[in-house]
């Protein structure tokens, strides 16, 4: 990762934003496109992986889930969750209830009986991690940012407590969940962790999609209206509240499928994933990525998940005392996201998004109050 | 990680570009992907074993020395020559105690180092994350180090053994002892909020009945202060208290209970009773005067004067650098030697399913103090411990030695097996 | 009943350096008008501080010296080269900031001194003075109390009575104002800074001797605790902070002692949520929540 930095931004007016020229494509036609496109392109990415990769890819996938709905609800709404971790876990636990229950019902075999189970336990999801997302969003539209933060904090610390006080949650170790085989007609062709990697991906796609024509469409609007000013928005007949409620909800929904996924490829749910460190990783995961960035979300989810093993694999091949190697050993890549996640936010405030895009920089807005040089979250690009 | 990228790119183009970029990575990294050779681990003149362990994070300070030492023997088997002729690979990865750790770090042994079998792989919550993917790629799994019951299930998961005498027996084995040392007295137990704590307390219930603890109290790995369960132990009046606690909240509840002036009989978990381990924790000061009298339970040969810990010091000495000799090193060491005894009784050519059948077969002996239980029906190791106690700052075995079977724990004779030739088997 | 009373006073002595803890986050939310995530790290690195110092002089006076001067020069270091760089106008930035500095400061302890506890004596004697049969109150736990009540006092006092708290005050609640007035506005903020890192050092001083020992997370469980107390409070009172230290202090050590080790995180949680959703700007708020 290079760290250049450009402290002076270009002048808000220097470039204009760059003339349409896709055609007759509706906004929407052109996000789904788009996702059709880039599903097609990392399902084909799965065939010149090794089964390792395979797996590696379907975690970056059910992350990229998190990190897409945390993006748009810190870049977008300005509320900060230390706790998407928790809303992964929901989605985690909701999948295994329903998929367990669904194969204790009857649908324990392969085939038909095995994507009732997986469609049931995504609905398990969406209902487990809608539900707590709802409740967050309801207190997160009365804080303001450092209450939420710290609420959202609070809650993953409680998560292992409420794991081993709740019976139906299986305490440390979670709960198991059936194996998703590779369907008969697939079997010769590909291994199960491609397999898995296809269902992450696709179940990706089904998160993130709704996520960009959210963004794109009048809701982003709105959002980035209550992020400017709220009184504003109040004048201009939008509900704070509700957008912010909704913002949490849309964002949780997400996380949730990524939760879902990962318990149905690792075919385990339990608390000690679900950690503190874990949630911050998704907000480096955000941050770095560039917040409010879809795509940004994508590169981030992948650096969070590859960067601790890249760097162990690195430390391991330099050839360090066996006692600094353990040292070094996870704590060396907290590190790294740590000051990531400090440079990023000080000198290059766009992320990787704005790195790779070069984008112009939107002009300022007005701020709520306060003396300010550069928006803290600048808004994306309108798609106008 | 950079990114060369035309100017005029959109987030479209962006996202493909995170994606092809991590793809590029990946492909860079390793090859593509085809169903898996026959024999994985195998070689004309290597066998390739892995396992998962806390080298980093909380956990690391208890455990991380366990794999050294397993790592220490495999060498010394290694320059007498190995196995069959073929010397023992050990891969240790590191996970932090984190379940998600160790479903990447196994994926990755399975399928990237191809290790033959897993072998000591620690912790319950981590290690039962990876129970199922084990099974459904045939590969062993053998001699878990954990206590819990988990790794008992001959049907379910057919390739899993223990190696820890479960928490069940443990409870059951230190209760009984308080019990026949001192009738009458008020027993009570301080555990951990999971199933350490739970399957230990089921062991103390099975040997004095319910209404023979007088107290019950848990502690979290998340808070540090025990202060409130110590005080309602003490109030309680307890006499004797018993802990199912690992080394750090060992040393926290007998060092909290000293400040508050209080001093009962102390009877702890193997996972939480290591001298050595202890002493460090509490401070060498203060520690030899706590822990005078300090009762645990173990089915290892660590007693100081053995031949074991002789050969095992020796090892320690010439292949781990001569780390600290603790209950950790010894653990380390036999469970390499029980994986060394069962690869050479899984033939000349060893495959997966000629190891499993070598544990199952019932004639490992391995090196406890008492016969191993492995057979078909049965994949825990041990199901008895004897106690020990420390006596002027020596921790040793009393003689007092308990299984437990049928519901019911009994007193038995220790069984302990000598030494042969040079500590390396051969058939 | 002794156990009541066991339980009482225990969780007294522990809410004491949590309300603590809290108080030094109320210092910063007052000068800054952001919640210092990073907080609980640059206590514990003050106490590392502390450590070597008491290691090679073995007085833990000078210790102690060491961790208030190693707390207050680390905060006013991370206010002059991070904090004043983050662009103002959203509070975002700053707790962003604030929680990779967490990251940085814990890995590169984690790499200097490893995952292993370090053992730290308590420098009175922890024996609790039995009082008609009940075991109370510790030499230590008084002399957290004497401390807790001591530092409280002064910081009024500072704040209340004197000019230097006035200008304080001032800076942090209306800059441009105070600029206008001659009021040297960044270097009180510094100073709000440094002041607020000693009195968490010494918040976490406090408490390490009566964990396992000093570790690179020794006061993770500290900061959330203390979070929770400066929300039940305000982040703007310091008489908040010393009751909600106490009220969450009591509420742990209860629920330990009579629901189980397990259920007290969920107590916690619990009471910050129904506080947040009755009140959200705390008990002790006046008026409406003040974002930055």
């Amino acid at each position: 990762m290079t760290t250049t930095t450009s402290t002076t931004p270009a002048r808000p007016a220097a470039r204009r934003p760059e003339p349409r020229a896709r055609g007759r494509l509706t906004p929407t036609q052109r996000i789904l496109l788009r996702a059709v496109l880039l599903t097609l392109l990392a399902v084909a990415a799965t065939f010149v992986l090794d089964p390792y990769r395979n797996y590696q890819l379907a975690v970056v996938a059910a992350t990229f889930c998190a990190t897409a709905g945390l993006t748009l609800l810190v870049g977008l709404t300005g509320q900060l969750s230390l706790g998407h971790a928790v809303l992964m876990a929901a989605g985690g636990y909701g999948y295994a209830l329903a998929a367990n229950a669904a194969a204790g019902a009857g649908l324990d075999g392969d085939g038909p009986a095995g994507v009732a189970r997986v469609v049931l336990g995504l609905g398990g999801a969406l209902v487990a991690s809608g539900a707590v997302g709802g409740l967050l969003g309801l207190a997160g539209a009365r804080l303001r940012g450092p209450y939420l933060a710290g609420l959202t904090l609070a809650m993953v610390v409680a998560l292992p407590a409420l794991t081993t006080q709740v019976p139906a949650l299986g305490g440390d170790q979670g709960l198991a969940v059936p194996f998703e085989g590779v369907p008969q007609a697939l079997s010769r062709l590909i291994v199960v962790e491609q397999w898995h990697a296809w269902l992450a991906i696709a179940v990706a796609a089904l998160a993130v999609t709704p996520l960009a024509l959210l963004r794109s469409g009048r809701a982003g609007l709105r959002m980035r209206a209550v992020h400017g000013d709220e009184t504003a928005a109040r004048l201009a007949g939008v509900s704070p509240g509700r957008v912010k409620v909704g913002a949490f909800v849309a964002s949780s929904l997400a996380a949730g499928l990524g939760g879902a996924v990962l318990c149905l490829v690792t075919q385990s749910i339990g608390p000690g994933r679900y950690d503190l460190a874990f949630s911050l990783l998704l907000v480096v995961a955000a941050v770095v990525g560039g917040l409010g960035s879809l795509g940004g979300a994508a590169a981030g989810a992948a650096l969070v998940v590859l960067l601790p093993w890249l760097v162990d694999t690195v430390t391991a091949a330099v050839g360090v005392p066996a006692d600094l190697e353990q040292r070094l050993s996870g704590n060396l890549a907290v590190l790294v996201f740590g000051a990531l996640l400090i440079v990023v936010t000080l000198a290059w405030p766009g992320g990787l998004a704005r790195a790779v895009a070069r984008r112009p920089r939107p002009r300022p807005r007005p701020q709520p109050r306060g003396r300010t040089d550069a928006p803290a979250t600048p808004p994306q690009p309108s798609e106008r | 990680m950079s990114h060369p990228r035309p100017v005029t790119a959109r987030p479209a183009a962006a996202a493909t570009g995170a994606v092809a970029a991590s793809a590029a990575a990946c492909l860079a990294l390793a090859g593509c992907s085809t169903p898996a050779a026959a024999s994985p681990g195998i070689s004309d003149d290597t066998v390739t074993v892995g396992t998962h362990q806390p080298l980093t994070g909380p956990a690391a300070a208890g455990y991380a020395s366990i794999s050294a030492a397993t790592k220490a023997y495999f060498d010394y088997v290694n320059d007498h020559g190995g196995v069959h002729g073929r010397s023992i690979e050990y891969v240790v990865k590191d996970d932090g105690y984190n379940p998600a750790n160790t479903q990447t770090v196994v994926r990755e042994l399975v399928q990237e180092d191809k290790v033959f079998a897993l072998l000591g792989g620690l912790g319950t919550p981590t290690h039962s994350s990876v129970l199922d993917y084990l099974d459904q790629n045939g590969v062993p799994d053998l001699f878990v180090a954990s206590g819990s019951t988990l790794w008992d299930d001959p049907e379910g998961h057919p390739n899993t053994f223990g190696f820890n005498a479960d928490y069940v027996v443990e409870g059951a084995a230190l209760a009984q002892y308080a019990a026949d040392q001192h009738a009458g007295q008020k027993l009570c137990v301080l555990g951990q909020d999971d199933d350490f704590g739970q399957e230990f307390l089921e062991g103390v219930e099975l040997a004095v009945g319910k209404d023979g603890v007088a107290a019950h109290e848990t502690y979290s790995t998340s808070n540090q202060d025990v202060t409130a369960q110590i005080g309602a132990l003490q109030a309680a009046g307890c006499e004797s208290v018993l802990l199912a606690t690992v080394n750090g909240f060992t040393a926290l509840a007998v060092g909290t209970a000293a400040k508050m002036g209080w001093s009962p009989r102390w009877l702890a978990s193997s996972s939480g009773g290591d001298y050595p381990t202890l002493v460090d924790l509490l401070g060498e000061d203060v520690a030899p005067a706590l822990l005078e009298g300090f009762v645990s339970a173990n089915y290892l040969p660590f007693g100081p004067d053995g031949e074991w810990v002789e050969l095992f010091r020796q090892i320690n000495d010439e292949h781990n650098d001569g780390a600290r000799f603790d209950g950790n090193t010894v653990y380390g060491m036999s469970l390499g030697y029980l994986f060394a005894e069962a690869l050479a009784r899984a033939g000349e050519d060893p495959t997966r399913e000629s190891l499993v059948e070598a544990v199952e077969s019932g004639d490992l002996e391995g090196n406890g103090i008492l016969p191993l239980m492995f057979g078909p029906d049965d994949h825990s190791a041990f199901d008895g411990v004897g106690i020990t106690a420390v006596t002027d700052g020596v921790q040793d075995y009393v003689g007092a030695t308990y299984a437990v079977g049928g519901g019911k724990v009994t007193e038995v004779e220790p069984q302990p097996v000598p030494l042969r030739g040079e500590g390396v088997p051969t058939s | 009943m002794d156990r009541l009373v066991f339980l009482t006073a225990t969780g007294l002595a522990r809410g004491l350096v949590v309300a603590l803890f809290a108080l030094s986050l109320v210092i910063v939310w007052r000068a800054a008008r952001l919640v210092n995530f990073a907080q609980a790290a640059v206590a514990t690195v003050a106490v590392f501080a502390a450590f070597a110092v008491t290691g090679a002089t073995g007085s833990f006076w000078a210790g102690l010296g060491a961790a208030l001067l190693a707390g207050a020069a680390l905060n006013a270091a991370v206010e002059r080269g991070l904090m004043r760089r983050v662009p103002s106008g959203s509070p975002l930035p700053g707790m962003i900031v604030a929680i990779g500095l967490v990251m940085v400061l814990q890995s590169a302890l984690g790499i200097a001194f490893g995952p292993r506890h370090r053992p730290m004596a308590a420098a009175f004697d922890e024996r609790p003075l039995v009082v008609g049969g009940v075991p109370l109150l510790s030499p230590y736990d008084l002399f957290v109390l004497v401390v807790a009540l001591v530092v409280v006092g002064l910081l009024a006092w500072l704040f209340n009575g004197t000019s230097l708290g006035l200008q304080l005050r001032a800076s942090a609640a209306a800059p441009e104002v105070s600029r206008l007035l001659g009021v040297r506005v960044p270097r009180m903020v510094t100073l709000g800074w440094a002041l607020s890192g000693a009195v968490a050092a010494l918040a976490a001083l406090l408490l390490v001797p009566t964990e396992l020992g000093l570790n690179a997370h020794s006061a993770d469980l500290l900061f959330v605790h203390a979070f929770t107390v400066a929300v039940l409070g305000g982040l703007d009172s310091p008489a908040g902070a010393l009751v909600g230290g106490v009220a969450v202090g009591l509420l742990v050590s209860l629920v330990t002692g009579y629901l189980g080790a397990g259920v007290a995180p969920l107590a916690v949680l619990a009471l910050l949520t129904l506080v947040l959703l009755v009140r959200p700007g705390g008990i002790f708020a006046v008026g409406e929540v003040r974002a930055a």
